[in-house]
């Protein structure tokens, strides 16, 4: 999928990598997609949440190299 | 969709306990919640510019993780608490979580509005300049007409 910008919050723990991806998105446009790397399993449900509450698209979770990407569209 | 809020009473100085208000309030404003935290008694100790002194301690704390089952009598010995904390803290870097200092800078980032309770400022004798810049000071009635906004309202 095609994206505007990656965060990478491999290695941090919560709630870094939500808090960071908030921060991430600050400075893009309504409509961009920013790629998420994590490796904290909580970051799969946390994300979702993320999405749900902030009215961003979640638009795809999956793995990749042991990994969880997310693709986050901004609202 | 209006605007969720959150108030948090934060009364422990303890690392461990530090982290639940920090935590949950960066957590909250990143959802976009607008958060107060209320710092009273210990709690003060997290608006300290300087929270190297912040530490945790075997003693009266049964549920500590140990690397070897200790008797209590053992932690009570000098230099303890002092090794308990730097443990603690170096297990926490490995694991990647954030320390206090990032997580309050990303509060205050946020815009997480801090009060200090003035009353336990004049109680333990604070000054001012102990505490970090950007926050404010007030008492339990300035606490009660936000926290009775809100959704949800933590006592920690």
């Amino acid at each position: 999928m095609n994206y505007d910008k990656e965060f990478d919050a491999s290695g941090l723990a919560c709630p870094l990598p939500i808090v960071k991806t908030k921060k991430s998105l600050a400075d893009m446009a309504s409509g961009q997609v920013l790629r998420v790397i994590a490796t904290d399993p909580g970051s799969v449900c946390d994300m979702q949440a993320f999405a749900d509450a902030t009215g961003n698209t979640l638009l795809e979770s999956g793995t990749e190299n042991n990994k969880f990407v997310f693709f986050v569209k901004k609202a | 969709m209006a605007t969720k809020k959150m108030a948090i009473i934060a009364t422990k100085g303890a690392l461990d306990m530090a982290y639940p208000p920090l935590i949950l309030a960066s957590t909250a404003a990143a959802l976009g919640w607008e958060v107060q935290i209320f710092f009273t008694f210990y709690g003060l100790q997290l608006l300290r510019k300087d929270l190297s002194g912040i530490a945790i301690s075997p003693i009266g704390n049964p549920a500590m993780p140990m690397p070897v089952p200790m008797p209590v009598i053992v932690s009570m010995l000098p230099g303890m608490e002092a090794m308990a904390t730097s443990m603690m803290k170096a297990k926490m870097k490995k694991k990647g979580v954030a320390s206090l200092e990032e997580l309050r800078a990303l509060c205050q980032e946020a815009e997480v509005k801090f009060i200090a309770c003035q009353m336990t400022v004049d109680l333990f004798e604070f000054e001012k300049s102990d505490f970090i810049d950007g926050i404010e000071y007030g008492g339990a009635a300035t606490f009660m007409k936000f926290a009775g906004e809100t959704d949800v309202c933590l006592f920690i």
